[in-house]
């Protein structure tokens, strides 16, 4: 089944970088969906049938584990896996990360192998 | 915390971020060479300048400098196109570099120096341009190779002024690095 993708960046370099490793790491992609902020990507989880969320923490306007909070406080995206992808080394964001619900976290840099090894079970 | 940092630190913590992230994410092997001090104005340069602030109880820049040759190259590797100038998606790539190695370089030095915040990057390309900041502070400059083409990564990094009390501390004065 093809997912559709939510891509959660303030940086057009890293959503672009994203959806060239999500085809490397041969995800059967359907729409890839960009969203600059977690306002930007509340708006597109009305409007699209969006089956994962790859988002940044560090953002303007919603932060990504704002964004993750609202999403997991919904009831109809409750179940929807989020991935979080930051430079953040911070192991205390990591830990909110995984308490509100996040169902991976990569830290950049990463490769497609990186990737992919937290999408396995979750598509 | 403290309030001196020695440069080997500063070196080692950017030879690490900066080869990881050639080999993750760009599939490039690093050679790094030998690091230096400049006071102030390291340049003036051709090509490309992507620098981002560093602000905590320490403060500063990281830098990331290369041809625009090689700049095409690194946006070639990130986002599979083949750019034949310096263009938008180039300065978006070099930009996008520099975040995640100063970002990173921001992760391994916390430990010696407290958090630290990252600002939004800003890129510039051009021929002889020189960066300068404010007062006469040291800038480590950490060289790398990648077959013909050189990167510079170049980091100046000063106790913030608000946490400093009394005599001025900072680097441990030294003009030569041995890592």
């Amino acid at each position: 089944m093809a997912v559709d993708v939510l891509i959660v960046d303030d940086s057009a370099a890293i959503r672009k970088i994203l959806q060239r490793v999500l085809v490397q790491a041969e995800v059967s992609l359907g729409q890839v969906y960009e969203a600059a902020d977690g306002l930007e990507a509340i708006a597109k989880l009305k409007t699209e049938n969006i089956n994962l969320v790859l988002s940044d923490i560090n953002m303007p306007n919603m932060d990504g584990l704002q964004l993750l909070a609202q999403i997991k406080a919904n009831t109809a995206w409750s179940n929807m896996p989020v991935i979080m992808i930051t430079t953040e080394g911070s192991q205390a964001k990591v830990m909110e990360a995984v308490q509100l619900g996040a169902a991976g976290y990569v830290r950049k840099p990463f490769t497609a192998e990186q990737i992919k090894e937290k999408l396995v079970g979750l598509i | 915390m403290t309030d001196t940092l020695d440069q080997g630190k500063i070196v080692q913590a950017v030879q690490a971020a900066t080869t990881q992230v050639f080999t993750t994410m760009l599939g490039l092997e690093l050679q790094a060479g030998e690091p230096y001090v400049e006071t102030n104005t390291p340049g003036p340069s051709d090509g490309v300048a992507a620098m981002v602030g560093l602000a905590g109880t320490w403060a500063g820049t990281g830098s990331v400098y290369c041809s625009a040759a090689f700049a095409c190259r690194i946006c070639s590797q990130f986002f599979m196109t083949e750019p034949r100038s310096v263009d938008e998606e180039v300065l978006d790539a070099v930009a996008e570099l520099a975040n995640i190695v100063v970002g990173n370089f921001k992760n391994l030095i916390e430990p010696e120096i407290g958090p630290l915040m990252l600002s939004i990057p800003t890129v510039v390309c051009g021929c002889n341009f020189a960066a300068r900041n404010l007062g006469q502070h040291e800038w480590t400059v950490i060289p790398f190779r990648c077959g013909q083409e050189r990167l510079d990564v170049q980091i100046c990094l000063v106790p913030s002024r608000e946490t400093t009390h009394g005599s001025r501390s900072g680097f441990c004065q030294q003009h030569s690095i041995h890592t």
